[in-house]
This record gives C-alpha cells, sequence and structure tokens, in this order.
C-alpha cells in the first residue's frame, strides 16, 4: 500500500504545481480575440523564426560545449583539469540580461572596444564594419554561454558513473580513446544530454530580459506585448498555452526518440576509470576547450562588471547588502531543499508508476520551467487569491471577521512559486540519476521483502545523493538570481539582491546595478566549489 | 535596518522548517499606524522621502515594489482581502488600467485638487500626478539644427532616413507616445507616421533611453527619442566621461506650435479595498508637499506638478515647455491599438 502512498502523495503536490500553469491554460476556453488575430497574423511568423532559431542554437551549442568539456573533465588528465572541473561551472551564476548588459556595454558603439577601433585608425561609423550581438544570434550566444552548465554538470556526473566494464570490453575489441567516446559514453550519456539540453531550451523560451533587452521578438516577449500592452491576458495565456504545447511536444519527441532504450548501468563500478593522459598540442587543445567556455561565460563578463562597479558602483553597498544578501541565501536554501524534495517524489513516483496518465500528470507538473516568470508568478497569484477568500469565508462564519491574507504574500508563496517554476531543474537532474540505477535493484529488495518505502530510503537514496546535491545546488542557483516571481509574490519589505539589481537595471544604470549582479555571482561560487569537490571525492574513492 | 530585521526573521524561519513562517510577514500588528504601499517606483531617492514621511507623521511604510501590471495582477488576485492602500505606478496608462478595473477608490481631498492642475489628475479623484516627465527629441549639435525638427511628424521625414533612433515598441515609453500621436491623428495617419518613422531607423530598436542618448554623441544616428530624466540624470551625475556628451547633445520639446509635448506621469491612488485608508489619503496628500516635490526633482530628475516647485537644474537647462494636455484616459485606451499599429509598421 505504500507504492500507492507514494504515487497519490506525488500525484497530489503534482497536481498543486499544475494549478497555476491550469491557472494560465485555462485561457483556451475563452474566444479568440483581435488581439490573438492580431498576434497570429502579424507578428507570429517573425516570432517563431526566431524562436526556432535561438532553440537550435542554444541545443547544438550547449550540447557540444557541455559534453566535450563534461569529457575531458572526467576521462582526461590534461594540466588544470581540476581546476576547470568546478570552474566550468561558474557561468551558472551569470543572469543571462546580465552578461546581456555587460557584454552590450563591451562591445557596443560607444563601448570600449569600438571606441579604441576608431580612436587608433582614425574611422567613423561608416569606415567598418563590427558584428552587431543585438540579434538572435547574439541572444542565441549569450543565452549558451550561461546555460551550458546545465548539460556539463549532468553529463559530467553522468560519465563519472559509467561503468568501466563496458570501456575495457571495446579497448579489448581494438577501440581507441575516441571511438570509445562516440560508440559508447556518448550514446550512454543520452539521457543524461538531453535531460541538460531539456533544462537550457526550457530556459532560454522562458527569457524574457535578456531577448527584450537585445530587442530580438520571442514568444515571450509577445506574450508580454499582448498582455500589458494590448492589455489582453486571455490572448496572452493563449499564447502562453501553445508556448507549452511545444514544448510538451519536444519532450515527448525526445523520450519516443529514446522509447524502450533503458540505460541503467551494468555492473558496479569498483575501479576507478583509467584517465586518458593527454599531453602537448593535445593537452593544450583541450585547455582551450575548456577554457574559452569560461573565459566568455564568466572571466570576461566579470572583469566587465568590476570595471562598472569601480566607475560607479552602487551607492548602497555595505550593510544594507548583508540584509539583502541574507534574504537571498534563506529564500535560495530553503527552496533548494523543498524543491529538491518534491522532484524526488515526482521523480520516484514517475519511476514506479504503472499508468501513463500518472506519468503525463507528473511530467506536466514540471513544465513550469519553460514559462515565462512573470507568467508563471500570476498563475500563481490567482489560485492563491483564491484560496485565501476560502479561509476568509470560512473565518467570516467561524469568527465573525476575516482575517486577510494568510497564503498571498507570504514566504511560503514564493517558496511554492519557485517550487513551480523550478521542479523541472531538480526532477530532470534526479530522473536521470534514477534511471542509472537498474530496476533489477528495486526487484530484488522488494523480492526481499522490502516495501517500496524502503527502497526509496534504504537502496535509492544511498545511490542517488549525488544527484540529489546536484539538484539542490542548481536550484540554488536558480532562485539567486530569479526575478519575476520574487518581485511579485514576495512579502512586504523583502528585498534580494536580484530585486535589487532590476531596480537599478530597469532605471538603467547598469554601473551600478553590476554591484548586486556580482554579489550574486559571489554567493554562488561556494556551493559550487562545494559540490564539485565532493564530486571529484567521491569519484576518486 | 528595518529591512535587515524583517530579512533576519524570515531566515530564521525559513531554516527552522519554512512553513511555520505562512502567516508571518502578513501580521500587522493594529496599534501600528502603516501605509502598505504597492509601487512600481524603485528609485532610492524615494526612500529618503518615505522615511521622512514617516518621522513627520509616525506612519511607516510598508512596501512591494515591481512591474506595475504585475503588481495590478496582484492586487486583483487578492481582491477584497488586499492589505493595500496606495497603488504608484511611473505610467499613467497603467493607472488608468489600475482604476479602469477597479482596483482604486475615488478621494475628495482639497490638498490634492489644489496642488495638482487639471490634466494631470482623474477627474473623478481616483487617481492623480505627483511627477511628470517629457518624451522629447534629442539631436546632436554638430549635425542638426534645432529648427530642423519641430515636432514628432517631423522624424517620419524621408530626410532623416537612417537618423532616428528609439527603444522597442514593447516599451510603454513608446506606446504611450504613439498612443498620443493616434489621438491627434487617428489610425490611418499614425501608421503612416510609424512606417515613415521606421524607414528612418539607425538601427533596429534597441535598450533603452540612454543607449539612444549615447548612440546619438557616438554619431550612431542623428536624433533620438527619449525621456527628459534619463539626460537629466547623466547632467546631474556629470561624470568627466560624460562632459563631450553633454556638449554635443541638444533638447527639443516637439509640437510646440500644437499639440505639445507629450508628457507622461508618475502618479498614484487610493486602493479600492485600502484597510488604512485615513493613513494612505495622508501619504498620497503628503506627495504633493513642496518637500516631497523637491525630492522627485532632486532625486530622479523629474519635473515636480506643483506650481511653486522649480524645476531641477539638471532639466531645467532645456528651457520651459507647452505641454499635450490629452488626458491620460485617453492614450491609456490607446495603448492596445498603437502597438497593433507599431506592429504593422515594423517598429519591433
Amino acid at each position: 500500500m505504500a507504492l500507492a502512498m507514494i504515487t497519490v502523495l506525488a500525484l497530489f503536490v503534482g497536481l498543486l504545481v499544475l494549478l497555476p500553469i491550469l491557472s494560465v491554460a485555462s485561457s483556451v476556453f475563452v474566444p479568440a480575440s483581435d488581439a490573438l488575430d492580431h498576434v497570429l497574423s502579424v507578428v507570429l511568423v517573425d516570432v517563431v523564426a526566431n524562436t526556432v532559431v535561438m532553440m537550435i542554437v542554444v541545443a547544438i551549442a550547449t550540447a557540444v560545449i557541455g559534453t566535450t568539456t563534461a569529457w575531458l573533465v572526467a576521462m582526461c588528465r590534461f594540466p588544470g583539469r581540476r581546476l576547470f572541473s568546478w570552474l566550468l561551472l561558474l557561468p551558472m551564476a551569470m543572469p543571462g540580461f546580465i552578461i546581456g548588459y555587460a557584454y552590450t556595454d563591451f562591445l557596443m558603439f560607444t563601448g570600449p572596444v569600438q571606441t579604441a577601433l576608431r580612436s587608433t585608425f582614425g574611422w567613423s561609423k561608416s569606415d567598418y564594419w563590427f558584428p552587431d550581438v543585438h540579434n538572435v544570434g547574439g541572444v542565441s550566444i549569450m543565452l549558451s554561454l550561461v546555460l551550458y552548465p546545465y548539460v556539463y554538470f549532468i553529463v559530467r556526473a553522468a560519465f563519472l558513473e559509467q561503468s568501466t566494464n563496458a570501456f575495457e570490453v571495446a579497448r579489448t575489441l581494438g577501440h581507441g580513446t575516441w571511438s570509445c567516446f562516440f560508440r559508447i559514453a556518448l550514446p550512454l550519456a543520452r539521457p543524461a544530454i538531453a535531460a541538460g539540453v531539456a533544462l537550457a531550451l526550457m530556459e532560454t523560451l522562458a527569457d524574457f530580459g535578456t531577448v527584450q533587452y537585445f530587442g530580438v521578438h520571442t514568444f515571450t516577449t509577445v506574450i508580454y506585448r499582448t498582455w500589458f500592452g494590448m492589455s489582453d491576458k486571455a490572448a496572452a495565456g493563449q499564447l502562453a498555452t501553445m508556448l507549452l504545447g511545444f514544448v510538451a511536444m519536444l519532450l515527448l519527441a525526445e523520450r519516443a526518440a529514446r522509447s524502450r532504450r533503458r540505460f541503467h548501468r551494468a555492473g558496479r563500478k569498483e575501479i576507478p576509470m583509467q584517465l586518458v593522459e593527454l599531453r602537448g598540442a593535445r593537452a593544450a587543445l583541450a585547455m582551450a576547450a575548456c577554457g574559452l567556455p569560461v573565459f566568455f561565460g564568466f572571466v570576461l563578463p566579470v572583469a566587465i562588471l568590476v570595471n562598472l562597479h569601480v566607475a560607479g558602483g552602487d551607492d548602497l553597498f555595505g550593510g544594507r547588502f548583508v540584509g539583502l544578501a541574507a534574504n537571498s541565501l534563506a529564500l535560495a536554501v530553503g527552496a533548494g531543499v523543498v524543491v529538491t524534495a518534491v522532484a524526488a517524489l515526482v521523480a520516484y513516483a514517475l519511476r514506479v508508476a504503472r499508468h501513463p496518465r500518472e506519468r503525463g500528470l507528473l511530467r506536466l507538473s514540471t513544465l513550469g520551467y519553460a514559462l515565462p516568470g512573470t507568467v508563471v508568478a500570476v498563475g500563481i497569484l490567482g489560485p492563491l487569491g483564491a484560496l485565501d477568500q476560502v479561509i476568509n469565508g470560512v473565518a467570516q462564519s467561524l469568527m465573525g471577521a476575516p482575517v486577510g491574507l494568510i497564503v498571498s504574500g507570504s514566504v511560503a508563496a514564493l517558496v511554492f512559486a519557485y517550487l513551480v517554476r523550478f521542479l523541472a531543474v531538480a526532477t530532470n537532474t534526479l530522473e536521470a540519476g534514477l534511471e542509472k540505477i537498474p530496476v533489477n535493484l528495486d526487484h530484488v529488495a522488494r523480492t526481499l521483502g522490502c516495501s517500496p518505502a524502503r527502497v526509496l530510503t534504504e537502496v535509492h537514496v544511498p545511490l542517488l545523493w549525488r544527484s540529489s546535491l546536484t539538484a539542490l545546488v542548481l536550484v540554488f542557483a536558480d532562485v539567486l538570481k530569479e526575478l519575476p516571481a520574487t518581485l511579485i509574490v514576495r512579502p512586504f519589505n523583502m528585498e534580494t539582491l536580484a530585486v535589487r539589481v532590476y531596480q537599478l537595471a530597469s532605471d538603467e544604470r547598469l554601473a551600478q546595478a553590476s554591484t548586486g549582479a556580482l554579489t550574486i555571482v559571489a554567493l554562488s561560487l561556494l556551493p559550487l566549489i562545494v559540490l564539485t569537490r565532493s564530486m571529484d571525492q567521491r569519484s576518486a574513492s | 535596518m528595518e529591512r535587515f530585521v524583517v530579512g533576519r526573521r524570515s531566515f530564521l524561519a525559513m531554516s527552522a522548517g519554512g512553513m511555520a513562517s505562512v502567516a508571518m510577514p502578513n501580521v500587522v500588528r493594529a496599534q501600528e499606524k502603516v501605509v502598505n504601499l504597492y509601487s512600481a517606483r524603485h528609485y532610492d531617492t524615494d526612500e529618503a522621502l518615505y522615511g521622512d514621511f514617516a518621522k513627520a507623521t509616525g506612519i511607516r511604510i510598508n512596501r512591494i515594489d515591481g512591474n506595475p501590471d504585475a503588481l495590478i495582477e496582484r492586487l486583483k488576485a487578492e481582491g477584497s482581502n488586499s492589505p493595500c492602500d496606495v497603488f504608484i505606478s511611473i505610467d499613467a496608462g497603467r493607472i488608468e488600467a489600475a482604476r479602469a478595473q477597479g482596483l482604486l477608490q475615488a478621494i475628495n481631498s482639497e490638498a490634492i485638487v489644489g496642488a495638482v492642475p487639471d490634466n494631470l489628475r482623474d477627474p473623478d479623484g481616483h487617481w492623480f500626478g505627483f511627477s511628470t516627465r517629457a518624451r522629447v527629441i534629442m539631436y546632436h549639435k554638430d549635425r542638426v539644427k534645432p529648427g530642423d525638427v519641430a515636432s514628432y511628424e517631423d522624424l517620419a521625414n524621408p530626410k532623416w532616413k537612417g537618423k532616428v533612433l528609439t527603444r522597442s515598441s514593447t516599451n510603454i515609453y513608446s506606446q504611450s507616445l504613439t498612443g498620443s500621436v493616434l489621438a491627434a491623428h487617428g489610425a490611418e495617419k499614425t501608421e503612416a507616421w510609424c512606417r515613415g518613422l521606421v524607414a528612418n531607423f539607425a538601427r533596429a530598436p534597441k535598450g533603452g533611453d540612454t543607449d539612444q542618448i549615447r548612440a546619438v554623441a557616438a554619431g550612431e544616428g542623428d536624433l533620438a527619442i527619449s525621456n527628459t530624466y534619463y539626460l537629466g540624470k547623466i547632467i546631474r551625475t556629470n561624470k568627466p566621461e560624460d562632459k563631450e556628451l553633454i556638449a554635443k547633445i541638444g533638447v527639443i520639446f516637439p509640437n510646440q506650435g500644437d499639440r505639445g509635448t507629450h508628457i507622461n506621469i508618475s502618479g498614484g491612488g487610493l486602493a479600492a479595498h485600502a484597510k488604512n485608508k485615513e493613513n494612505g489619503i495622508k501619504f498620497l496628500e503628503y506627495l504633493v508637499t513642496a518637500s516631497a516635490q523637491r525630492y522627485f526633482a532632486a532625486g530622479n530628475d523629474e519635473y515636480p506638478v506643483v506650481a511653486n516647485v522649480a524645476a531641477p537644474a539638471s532639466v531645467a537647462g532645456f528651457g520651459t515647455f507647452k505641454a499635450d494636455k490629452l488626458n491620460a484616459r485617453v492614450f491609456a485606451r490607446n495603448n492596445a491599438e498603437a502597438l497593433k499599429i507599431m506592429d504593422r509598421a515594423g517598429w519591433k
């Protein structure tokens, strides 16, 4: 019966998380309006083209960068390998719109690079050509630079957990290192690569800050324009639902392509993997392959931000920032724990669910990650407000007086918002981990009389701790830089670093915003480093 | 300090298990005098203003700031339970949208009516403006003579091909400006104007107003559409690297010969379900006092709305001008239509 308990509990939580998404999707019952007609006939082609180009570029770029670097760091020995194993994660700490601001400042017509070119060569506007980052290609590169760590993170863990046996068999059969990579490691890591790329793509689809600043129309900007500019919430909801349908189809297609293949680990990994020794030009190439993403995704933008901070940072830097950082940290840790726990429940229920309908519902509940943050936030406000109405109705009849808002505007509401938004991050990570545990193990434990709950606590949890830690850190980093939901769901007077950055950036005070952005980056560093360290120790032992 | 205390409290509550803190932030002790503010403004100087108000009246301000549209959604979702007393936005269209959805209540305040000109407040008393900004044309003094461009309409003249810079039509300032042109000329002429303007763009719209000003100074275009306070801020902070920019950029107040320059307001009103109604009204009245008005002027380079407070030096140098008296209700209604026109004209 415990089986039923876990599934029922997961389904209940899944439904809860699905509520805001359903409240957005319910707009499909509203008849199509003029605004929707207008969007479909006037701007849709442009928007779909931009969105598709962005998705293709981000998918390829994150998969290539993430997988290559993960392979190099996990399987090869070259100078700086241990350093790179955590340096490669750093771009994750950089919010997309911040890296966009930084590169704009650096590369724009009035920025240091072009100004230097003009003054050195005496050029004016028409004398030279300079690449413009403010287009769909530029946005895709910016997003790829900060999103590839999702792939790297998950794929690296997958490589580390791959069995040596398969490689040894392959080597015996005369396959070289690269052949092993392409014919064994890569196919085996496919679920992990897919999970990482799916996260990167969902984050890309949800992005508003970067595309808006770069002037690139995507589904997100059109949803915003329809909703706020044309005051047509129903049409905006319908567009958001189309976006969700698109994402759902994509995820389904990927699952179908994988179909019935299983990716469990065969045999236990007792002998540590023999690292491939890289020397000379090969080592230099490996260092370049790992160094470039770190340089362009982290070092350069941070240097630009530091420069901006020095030129004119935040006036409030100092004591006030301690409070902001404390709020940010508390939320990120709290939400990280809650989201990871729920994700463990969902991932496990997905594993044991027999019925496709149960799986479908659980999968739907993770779609919040692909929705623009403001859309999710507003989707949450509705059900919370309704719940408060009910509570007040009851209070009125029992005590003769309303009690005011209980859930809306509480910290719990905010954590719930993060749950809706980031459940996919943690669930995908945990699922990728779970997939590698053979179902046989469950069966054996069950045959020995273990309840499913005990299978979870005594078999899976010890095997899953690494994935759980990974999920926790990913959610932590995401919450730290999350903005729209934090802005709109938070309690009175609760300011976070991301809120501070928004206040300054939305007022076009980029230099001052750099201080808060750098603090967010700094706060993300510690957990990222601790995590990689612990993963390394684990794989070495 | 106040903020830090709240932060630490929620920190402890969350580490203790989180869920126990559910109701905590909403508990407002009955005897404490407060105003709960939902604000789309987020300028640091506003905090000093709130502090002064608290000192003068003993009324503490609780605040959530954010995107005005999202705040409106939050107000709607909270309904009659909403703790919000005062709603503040930085665009007339959004305040009017809040009124149209029944989220504001009318107040009858002699202090406000006496201080704020008619065209800057709702005829029924639901909202009023407490500061204004003008959407002007900024030009490069070496390449444009002030007489060359006299109106928004002139920006669509083919002689400025490849010279005009503006931000995206996603931005509310672009929408409100087009909404005001729509009120003056009707849909057909406005679309023609938009097409002419788009044909003159120096580059695809991107960045904020400051980016357009800097691009003019650097020679990427000759004319930029911008709000006054963005240049005001550059002038006020007066950094050495901006000296050259400040010397090169001139300001034209468009349409002085006819309807006047398009202006927008920062404004506010009393929430429909305000629980601290008296305190809320006191706060709104405080916003039109001379000392509060000076904060808006000095801190954010906006024009005060009351007659006896001077514009800040940073924008006073642009000169005085005739403002478009179009009521905000009109361009708020025009927003959706304006955006569709901009879409059709290819104003990204």
